[in-house]
């Protein structure tokens, strides 16, 4: 089945009768999303739900529009002038480009980790208290139980506690990850969406945050971009196919690995020539 | 998503397509070799060829190594190729389709060693009519469903689900004069409980070719149809 026949009807027939849970229980609300930069469309009229505490993963091949998604999801686009939007992404049934948002506080609640780890240069301690600070937190005593629980959220806390204030440099690339988690995790977000989060980690590292992601679901709402379909199949809830900007496929990540409704979807896991 | 025999050879990796391909050869070696088992042990008995029935023996041990071998194969897909979607489902169809046939192949044997029984017992035993008849019958449900298989053909599969229903009736209908002949002659006992044996052992052979069926529909559609009644899987399957 070839891109063009594939009508936005027939995708929006699939990809909202195979996911399907109560309205109630949306965190993210993506309608009619299109995106382009410089007039080069990028997401093509995108209509998916994300359900709330659970793992969402977004796969798709190079330059499909997922990571496009992911970052309008906390309006990353905005320091973009070339990027133009139409539709609507609604958070807990608010509409984030609404006039009212404040965009600093869209980006508390939606945190956000990349591929490569960009701890700040200053020690493991500051590096999670810094968001905090910036709220207002100014008495030791909460920061460090903050920082202790961003840590321990972040599966990092046993093994970095005997030294909190050496640098964040001295931390391993998988150590240097989790230490971003925890820093994101600090100012209590309800969403963190992470792109590629462990592609430049080493197997052990990846698993461990493999390991951190199922355990934060609990407590927030994960969207996850990854190349590693491996990877989205361990861990994600919900998967959603991107090709060529379009939301081809979105079901439960069991149903999608094992039995696809479509064509397009079924090559793509499965390495066809498409 | 329904898939055809094709599917499995338009991977990038040519590599892949190959250890697919093979995979299926393999199991329709092993397919065809059961099916021959099965059929050499009806005819040597009711040829009393116990030659033949020696033969189908000795040919147990070749059907457990491709059995090993074939599963071996598929524990390496699994370990290296981490398979998805169909891929997957292939994988897993041709594990559980080898553990049907490597059974179909002990019923084989089973009927041979009571074949070679009935043979030296050199009576004329009841039962004969009734084993021509089942045999033909099972054994074109395990033809028809290793063709499914080779085919992905899920109408044909859907065929021998039914068929399943008639051997277990045709079965029953079996013993059921058989244990009158037992009441009527008790010197015929024995040979008649071995010819009961056989008519079990090919109503089990039905029985797994029956398994083999819902392994294609689950291949080929990504259903489990296991436990299903098949009226039910004519609306579900689209017949």
């Amino acid at each position: 089945m070839s891109a063009a026949s594939f009508s936005a009807a027939e995708t929006q027939r699939f990809s909202s009768a195979v996911v399907d849970f109560p309205s109630t229980s949306s965190c993210f609300d993506i309608e009619a999303l299109s995106l382009a930069y410089e007039g080069k469309p990028a997401l093509r009229d995108l209509t998916l739900r994300v359900p709330r505490h659970r793992v969402t993963a977004f796969i798709g091949p190079s330059g499909c529009g997922k990571s496009t998604l992911l970052r309008g999801l906390n309006r990353l686009h905005d320091l973009n002038d070339q990027v133009t939007r139409n539709g609507h992404i609604r958070l807990e049934g608010q509409d984030i480009h609404g006039r009212d948002v404040d965009v600093a506080e869209l980006r508390r609640r939606v945190g956000m980790v990349f591929q490569t780890p960009n701890p700040f240069p200053m020690s493991i301690y500051e590096n999670v208290a810094y968001g905090v600070r910036l709220q207002g937190v100014k008495r030791k005593r909460e920061l460090d139980e903050i920082v202790e629980w961003a840590l321990q959220s972040a599966a990092l806390w046993e093994e970095v506690k005997a030294d909190l204030h050496a640098s964040a440099w001295t931390l391993s690339g998988g150590q240097q990850q989790r230490l971003v988690i925890a820093r994101t995790l600090a100012v209590r977000p309800d969403v963190l969406l992470l792109d590629e989060p462990a592609s430049a980690l080493d197997p052990i590292s990846t698993l461990k945050i493999e390991e951190l992601i199922r355990g934060l679901k609990s407590q927030l709402t994960l969207i996850l971009v990854t190349h590693n379909m491996q990877q989205a199949a361990r861990v994600s809830d919900y998967t959603a196919f991107l090709h060529a900007g379009e939301l081809v496929e979105y079901a439960p990540t069991d149903t999608l690995f094992t039995n696809p409704r479509l064509r397009r979807t079924e090559d793509y896991i499965t390495g066809r020539v498409g | 998503m329904d898939i055809t025999n094709e599917t499995h050879s338009q991977h990038i990796s040519r590599q892949f397509n190959q250890e697919l391909e093979q995979l299926k050869t393999q199991l329709m070696a092993m397919g065809g070799l059961v099916e021959k088992q099965v059929q050499d042990a009806v005819e040597a008995l009711l040829e009393g060829d116990s030659r033949t029935a020696e033969r189908v023996r000795d040919s147990d041990n070749a059907v457990n190594d491709m059995q090993i071998q074939i599963d071996e194969e598929c524990t390496r897909v699994l370990a290296r190729r981490q398979p998805a979607a169909s891929d997957l489902r292939l994988v897993l169809a041709v594990i559980r389709a080898t553990s049907d046939l490597e059974r179909v192949g002990d019923e084989a044997n089973k009927i041979a060693r009571n074949a070679l029984t009935l043979i030296e017992s050199d009576r004329h035993s009841r039962g004969m009519v009734e084993i021509r008849h089942l045999s033909e019958h099972v054994r074109k449900m395990l033809r028809d469903a290793l063709t499914s298989f080779a085919r992905f053909d899920t109408r044909l599969a859907l065929q021998v689900l039914h068929e399943d229903e008639s051997v277990d009736n045709e079965y029953t209908t079996a013993t059921r004069s058989l244990v009158t002949f037992m009441m009527e002659d008790p010197r015929a006992i024995t040979s008649i409980l071995s010819v009961m044996t056989i008519l079990r052992a090919l109503e089990r052979v039905g029985d797994h070719a029956d398994n083999l069926a819902e392994h294609v529909i689950y291949l080929v559609k990504g259903l489990d149809v296991r436990h299903t009644d098949p009226g039910e899987l004519d609306e579900s399957l689209g017949k």
